[in-house]
């Protein structure tokens, strides 16, 4: 089984942001980068589908500039056998540019399964899977919290609110990986050493037209600043009166 | 004058209540850019016509109606293709969907469908000219991205709650539409829907979310939490990342960064820190009540009212003191 996993580099969301004066990006002082959290379990399915039904391989895929490596670096760390950048100098907030990119590069791949993660957590949009496979025309089922794969058809589980669907799909299909499905392992030395040999491609990333640009960004309003009104049981009277007075809640 | 489209999200017959929000939000585009026409696309279970009227109590002039009777669950191939098509014969300025499990899967296929730009999980937005301007919570809600969407058809999703539904009485006429593929040669197929209990209240729709953390010591004192939330009333609970990873509550409850994300009128948290990753899931709640011991716990900066003491004193007397003022009114 041949499965490409599609992973971004995006700032470690543990950080405290600042806008860079330009007011449309991050301010990139004392940043640090990661893969996404997402795109972790979506490594993490594919190198345990190769390991159980294999023989195959695992491809890790990424957009971005050349900082980007090291992601695809740590991927195949974990057990991906070569990895591809698509050189970007910055990675379009438009989703469907993305797409437009990484399906240019899949499409004659022979891949069995293209995995990515339910979104980036940078941009949270989530629209970057479904759109490569749309472009692919290939079936795809987002989001997905338990996958069963064989005789090249696939179930999954899909979490909704307050509800849960089982999916069947048949391969090859594109799928998005919700978190707790598998937890990402950690790279083994061994797998850090052999990384560095292991064959890192780059190609120049064919985007497409972006439709949808930042305009700006800004750190959310303050929260009017909230207040203690008391300790302990004493206070629920007046924390009634003032949802049901003042906040108009209750 | 531009018509716009509203994709109206139903499950088993029944309108979700981000199908009043979305119809809303083109109403509201539609007035914005000199008071055109707002069309739904109401797709689902044969019998979900029937609704096509509330629909045009939120601002829907048209509402198209396909449910044809192999269309039992949602199949994403046949509501992305039936909407594309819509779409592009309609000429809309724009189509809102919402953000919602199957909205955020449907929009992106829609998008790559037509080629049109799609901005997505947004809070707020503007009709400007020519383009859409609309903020987008990101970096696990730490940052407010204002996107401009050009081209036309442009697609918005709409985070679940951000909308307010708001009742703009018109008797929408109702055309009965086809799939525009057949139901059958579907490669990705629902085969189940599990619900999960009728009585439950759903996180993206309750108004008042109560939710509770590692503070309540054990699964089964969260039993405190239900009592509030049922003695608030259509209120839904949710919970932490740290206690859905101990399994004291499933993982569809969990609210934050890689859980769901909310925004009810009232947010009462129990016995939660207030972690980055919880607070991105919960921050834009219009009001925030904390009850935590530690009176310099995070959630006390994001916390309108708090109370500082013993979760298992307060929380009891909170769902005794909400019951008596009930019944006193």
């Amino acid at each position: 089984m041949k499965i490409a996993v599609c992973i971004k580099r995006v700032p470690d969301m543990e950080m405290r942001f600042s806008i860079a004066a330009d007011k449309r990006s991050l301010d990139q002082g004392g940043l640090k980068f990661e893969m996404g959290d997402f795109d972790g379990y979506a490594l993490e399915v594919a190198l345990q589908l190769v390991e159980k039904q294999g023989p195959g391989e695992v491809v890790v895929l990424t957009l971005g500039p050349d900082s980007a490596q090291e992601i695809l670096r740590k991927g195949l760390a974990m057990g991906a056998a070569r990895a591809i950048q698509l050189k970007a100098d910055q990675v379009p907030f438009d989703g469907l540019a993305v797409a437009r990119a990484l399906a240019a590069e899949l499409k004659d791949g022979g891949y069995d399964l293209i995995l990515f993660g339910r979104m980036a957590t940078d941009t949270a949009s989530g629209t970057v899977g479904p759109m490569t496979a749309e472009l692919l025309g290939l079936p795809c089922v987002t989001s997905i919290s338990h996958l069963e794969i064989a005789d090249r058809k696939g179930t999954a589980r899909r979490d909704l609110e307050g509800a849960a669907e089982t999916v069947t799909f048949p391969l090859p299909a594109v799928l998005t990986i919700d978190e707790g499905i598998a937890r990402p392992r950690l790279a083994s030395l061994k797998g850090i050493m052999a990384a560095k040999k292991k064959p890192l491609e780059t190609k120049p990333a064919q985007l497409g037209e972006a439709r949808l640009q930042i305009e700006s960004l800004a750190l959310p309003p303050d929260r009017p600043p909230g207040r203690i009104i008391g300790e302990g049981a004493d206070a629920v009277p007046e924390l009634v009166r003032l949802l049901h007075d003042e906040a108009k809640v209750l | 004058m531009a018509t716009f489209l509203a994709f109206a999200e139903s499950r088993g017959g029944e309108l979700r209540k981000v199908a009043l929000e979305a119809v809303t939000a083109a109403r509201k585009a539609a007035d914005a850019s000199g008071g055109g026409e707002v069309h739904a696309l109401l797709i689902g279970a044969p019998g979900v016509g029937a609704r096509a009227a509330d629909l045009g109590r939120y601002g829907a002039d048209l509402v198209v109606v396909v449910e044809p009777a192999a269309l039992e669950r949602y199949s994403p191939e046949v509501y992305a293709a039936t909407a594309a098509e819509r779409i592009k014969s309609g000429g809309y300025r724009a189509a809102f969907f919402p953000a919602s499990a199957e909205g955020r899967d449907l929009a992106p296929r829609v998008a790559a469908k037509l080629g049109a730009g799609l901005a997505s999980d947004v809070t707020s937005f503007e009709v400007s000219g020519e383009a859409i301007v609309a903020t987008h919570p990101g970096y696990t809600g730490k940052i407010i991205v204002t996107l401009r969407l050009t081209g036309s058809p442009a697609l918005v999703s709409l985070r679940p709650g951000a909308i307010t539904p708001a009742e703009s009485a018109r008797s929408a006429r109702v055309e009965s539409g086809a799939p525009a593929m057949d139901p059958a040669s579907a490669r990705v197929v629902v085969t189940e829907l599990t619900t999960g209990g009728a009585a439950k209240v759903d996180l993206g729709e309750a108004p008042v979310i109560v939710s509770g953390g590692r503070g309540l010591r054990a699964a089964e004192n969260f039993k405190l939490v239900e009592d509030l939330a049922a003695a608030i009333g259509n209120a839904a609970v949710g919970a932490t990342r740290a206690v859905t990873d101990d399994g004291w509550r499933p993982a569809t409850d969990q609210i934050g960064q890689t859980g769901r994300l909310v925004s009810p009128d009232l947010y009462i948290a129990v016995g939660i820190s207030g972690a980055i990753q919880h607070l991105a899931g919960m921050r834009t709640a219009r009001t925030i009540v904390a009850i935590n011991k530690d009176k310099d716990a995070p959630i006390f900066k994001v916390a309108d009212y708090g109370i500082v003491g013993d979760l298992f004193e307060i929380v009891p007397k909170l769902t005794e003191e909400i019951k008596r003022v009930r019944a006193a009114r």
